[in-house]
């Protein structure tokens, strides 16, 4: 019932918010607010109850169904939450809400926004609790209306086409993810498209259809991660993206790329998998490298970030690689969370700034720090994190990653990839310094205001976490361990 | 010799007849009120096939009394009520309907001296489709398909003072009279072959007469590149496509409307009854030469590519969905050369959701139409701000026609899809059928581009529209209609798949 609420509830509010009056502007915030604290609720009170309760196996829990929903194709209602999943449900209960905070700012068709917003944030959690192929790829899809017009109508100057480019890829995406789920349900045996079932009995195709299946997940998912080359989209959607969208497009879309593959691609195809774990890995070390270069040459700072993102995405990908270590998944797990958390800050801080400076070029502004000193707090804050500094979520994950790649993937292959954090340091360091240290332009930016109490409230909540996993990680780990280990048996076919 | 006159039955025909007497008795009442009466000739329309849609619905259900016996066959074999005719005739008074519908507006303000005959000559046409669903052999299918075709002449000239509107009439009828006469060129080849016109036995002759001479290859290919062409032109499937974009362009939009729906579906009707039944035999592995399906899924190929391709650059509205429907005839004869127990189902289905969702994006276009007298998509410019209900409908419909779920469009496409994999799957001969699903499924990638582009244009653009939408009640029905077709379809689709289960035995693709 719970998770079938994380659903609904959104999407009813969406219905309210519908039905409230074009110009009530306040009524419209709030109400969807207040309805997004109830998903937000819902999902910290499963992480806490699954924590104490459920931990230990790696059964689905609060399971819902299966009812059937269609018969005659064998499409059911089915849900159903795990060690992988619960993480990200947080996230997304934790970034909707703050996200629908940050948007207060929007007086441009508010109604519109806000209900677009609700039906996103339904979306993203179903794609989460959805146990059905087709209810996950009926969700998947879903979202993906809402945002294309987030970013077409409220986005920047290039709006219209960043929000087509990011429906076609991620369509273009889907689409491949289609034909595998069709392809799977006739091969197995009796027809299903229950993912519990099918992982049980693993793939019951022959190999070559088994590595078609794979590669055509991957896609589907690697658009969304973005893996390296299927990135173009990102830097695109990021920039030209409202604030509050960039926030959950960074915090929640990748990271269901990336949750997919560990729900569905990965345990479903171990055998392809193994084949092609090394060339995984290799897009994921170049998408490290190539996503901190391109970051460093960036002059526009959302853009930085969007590509900062590539990078750390890659450190997913290179993970998720390592097939047989349960650390390195584990900090594959890790990565989403905290990258969620500090992108996520990262896109709201960016935000504030640009509200005030309507510029986000880097080179503009310089010696910031003096003038606002509580948000340059902060935004080093998050920059640290970013660049892994120890004792924030950053460096956690990243730490389980190298150690548990490096025992299970080529060793010359993650050496190049640790190269990645030298980088990421520089980028996010030359940042900091060109933005908030050095010369300070009293003329031009002579009026900017600090961070308000809105903006804090909506970034002091990730800051927290961040520093709370840096230093303490143990429940986290405790969260999904049993699952990882049940995840990494699996692969191991 | 024994001759027993064949039974005749009335009640197998009595959606049929009635149709006909109120086709009648719509002119004749526009006449009788001297041509004053504006709507309500409409709404009287609207009866002829809204009691033949009820009476079919209940028979379906059970509600109608078992005495009533409607279903099966009468009048020899040449009239047939089995699932599937019961469910095309769903859908063709489904269109009509809606058809009718969104005519309101061009019936006050244009063809104010004709009302009788235009919603008259749609009955007709609506009775001819039915005819043609109900057929079982070649002769009353040919019938049946030239009373649906014959007032679609009239009716796409309908405007008689508009250039483009004449255009579209002679094209047509030029077109359909071509096509007609390939095909029935094509069934006296059949007919030459088999020595019947009846399909079944047609089938079982064609078998005895394949399996005793062998080279009978030449003579069958001929017929079936006509009935291809026959069918594939008022299927309006490249290369036979050329005339559906400025024959949709000239019509009433109405009539475009039932043109992409209705006599689309009659087609299908049409094709399903010649190949699927009747030319089966000739597609299976056993009998090797696969002789028309490939050529079909070739055809489908090139149906979705060039629809979607073209209908990018389209700035008039009615030429873009004349082209999104030349695709989406393409992603449905993917679903017809799949010979087992999904194919026609999954054509049934997709022809269902596709009749919400197309008459539906029509009838927004025509009330659109009706008020700024435009079909430049440029022109729906930030509509979004001024008449959302419009803007979110007409984007509601798009999206299903792109197959976003969980609109039933989507169904549609998933379960055409999954049939071609179904049979792709156990099947290693019917491989080819994976390149069809992947054109199907990359091409309907590049369909979300022309689609999405008049839901940018009503959406994202933040200056003041010139137009305000309001809506006449009839027309205001047809879109939500249309709405609930594919929202309540795409989410509670049990009911409609239960029954397109059964439509491939009626092919006689597996016994039930």
């Amino acid at each position: 019932m719970i998770l079938s609420s994380l659903v609904f509830v959104p999407l009813l509010g969406m219905i309210i918010v519908m039905c409230l009056p074009k110009d009530k502007f306040n009524a419209i915030r709030w109400t969807s607010l207040l309805v997004s604290l109830i998903p937000m609720f819902a999902s910290f009170w499963l992480t806490w109850d699954y924590f104490f309760n459920y931990s230990g196996s790696a059964a689905f829990a609060y399971v819902v169904g299966p009812y059937n929903w269609i018969p005659s194709l064998n499409i059911q209602y089915y849900m159903g939450v795990d060690g992988i999943s619960i993480p990200m449900l947080f996230l997304t209960g934790l970034l909707s809400t703050l996200s629908l905070l940050a948007s207060f700012g929007i007086n441009n068709r508010v109604k519109e926004y806000f209900a677009f917003f609700l039906l996103l944030e339904a979306g993203m959690m179903g794609v989460f609790v959805a146990l059905d192929f087709f209810l996950f790829y009926v969700f998947w899809e879903v979202m993906l209306v809402p945002m294309y017009f987030l970013i077409g109508v409220w986005g920047g100057p290039r709006k219209e086409y960043a929000a087509i480019k990011f429906f076609l890829y991620t369509l273009f995406g889907s689409i491949f993810m289609l034909v595998a789920i069709l392809i799977m349900y006739f091969t197995s045996e009796p027809h299903s498209l229950n993912m519990v079932t099918l992982l049980d009995h693993g793939p019951m195709m022959s190999h070559t259809l088994q590595m078609v299946c794979f590669i055509f997940f991957f896609i589907a998912f690697a658009i969304k991660v973005p893996v390296w080359p299927f990135h173009t989209w990102l830097p695109d959607a990021h920039v030209e993206a409202p604030t509050a969208v960039s926030v959950i497009l960074a915090g929640v879309l990748l990271k269901m790329g990336t949750y997919a593959m560990l729900r569905i691609n990965w345990p479903m195809f171990p055998q392809a998998l193994r084949e092609l774990s090394f060339w995984i890995a290799v897009l994921g070390v170049i998408a490290i490298i190539y996503g901190a270069l391109v970051s460093m040459a960036q002059k526009d700072l959302k853009k930085l970030v969007a590509y900062s993102s590539v990078s750390h995405m890659g450190y997913c990908m290179m993970a998720l690689a390592a097939v047989s270590s349960v650390s390195a998944i584990a900090g594959c797990m890790f990565q989403m969370v905290s990258h969620g958390l500090i992108t996520g800050a990262l896109f709201v801080l960016v935000g504030v700034l640009y509200d005030r400076a309507h510029t986000r070029e880097i080179a503009a502004f310089g010696g910031l720090g003096a003038k606002v000193p509580v948000y340059t707090g902060i935004m080093v804050l998050f920059s640290m994190a970013a660049l892994g500094l120890p004792g924030m979520s950053g460096f956690v994950s990243e730490f389980m990653i190298f150690v548990g790649a490096f025992g299970a993937l080529n060793k010359v292959l993650v050496g190049i990839s640790v190269l990645g954090v030298v980088l990421g340091a520089t980028y996010m360091l030359r940042m900091v310094q060109n933005v908030f240290l050095g010369e300070f332009n009293m003329a031009r930016w002579g009026g900017l205001t600090d961070i308000n109490l809105r903006e804090i409230i909506s970034v002091a909540p990730l800051a927290v976490l961040t520093v709370v996993i840096g230093v303490y990680p143990k429940p986290l780990t405790q969260l999904m361990t049993a699952t990882l280990e049940h995840l990494v048996s699996l692969m191991a076919r | 010799m024994d001759f027993t006159l064949p039974q005749y039955d009335p009640f197998r025909m009595l959606p049929e007849i009635f149709m006909l007497l109120w086709a009648l008795w719509v002119f004749t009442y526009d006449l009788i009120t001297k041509r004053q009466k504006e709507a309500a000739v409409g709404y009287m329309a609207l009866i002829g096939p809204a009691v033949p849609l009820l009476f079919i619905v209940f028979y379906l259900t059970g509600l109608l009394p078992e005495s009533w016996r409607y279903g099966g066959s009468g009048f020899g074999a040449m009239f047939f009520n089995d699932t599937t005719a019961m469910f095309f005739k769903i859908v063709f008074l489904g269109a009509a309907i809606m058809a009718i519908g969104s005519s309101f507006g061009i019936t006050k303000q244009k063809i104010v001296n004709h009302r009788g005959e235009f919603y008259g000559l749609l009955l007709f046409s609506t009775l001819g489709m039915m005819f043609l669903a109900s057929s079982n052999e070649l002769l009353t299918l040919y019938i049946g398909l030239e009373l649906t075709t014959i007032p679609l002449f009239v009716l796409a000239a309908f405007f008689k003072d508009d250039k483009l509107s004449v255009e579209a009439g002679v094209k047509y009828f030029v077109i359909g009279a071509f096509s007609s006469a390939l095909l029935l060129y094509g069934m006296s080849f059949l007919y030459g072959l088999s020595g019947t016109t009846g399909l079944v036995q047609m089938k079982m002759n064609m078998a005895v007469v394949f399996l005793s001479y062998r080279d009978i290859g030449v003579i069958l290919l001929g017929g079936i590149v006509l009935l291809v062409a026959g069918v594939g032109f008022k299927l309006a499937l490249p290369p036979f496509h050329q005339w559906a974009p400025d024959v949709y362009e000239g019509s009433p939009t109405p009539i475009a409307a039932f043109l992409s729906v209705g006599s689309k579906a009659a087609g299908l009707v049409a094709f399903g009854k010649i190949f699927v039944n009747g030319l089966m035999a000739f597609f299976g592995p056993e009998q090797a030469p696969n002789d028309w399906g490939m050529l079909v899924g070739l055809l489908a190929i090139l149906a979705m590519v060039i629809g979607n391709v073209v209908a990018i650059r389209q700035t008039n509205i009615k030429r873009m969905l004349a082209y999104s429907s030349i695709a989406q005839a393409g992603y449905i004869m993917i679903g017809m050369v799949v010979l087992n127990e999904h194919g026609m189902a999954s054509v049934a289905y997709y022809i269902f959701a596709y009749m919400f969702a197309n008459m539906g994006a029509f009838a927004a276009v025509a009330i659109f139409e009706d008020q700024t007298g435009s079909c430049q998509i440029e022109d729906y410019k930030g509509l979004a701000k001024t008449s959302p209900v419009f803007a979110v409908s007409l984007s509601l419909f798009l999206l299903s026609l792109v197959g976003i779920p969980p609109l039933a469009g989507f169904l549609a496409k998933y379960k055409v899809f999954a049939a071609a994999i179904s049979m792709a799957t156990v099947d290693p001969s019917a491989s080819w059928l994976y390149w069809l699903v992947g054109v199907g499924v990359l091409t309907a990638v590049f369909s979300l581009f022309y689609y999405a582009n008049v839901m940018r244009l009503m959406f994202f653009s933040n200056e003041e529209p010139r137009h305000k939408i309001t809506y006449s009640v009839p027309a205001l029905c047809v879109l939500l209609l249309g709405l609930a077709g594919i929202v309540v379809f795409g989410i509670y689709a049990e009911p409609i798949l239960k029954l397109v289960r059964t439509i491939p035995a009626d092919f006689g693709l597996y016994i039930p």
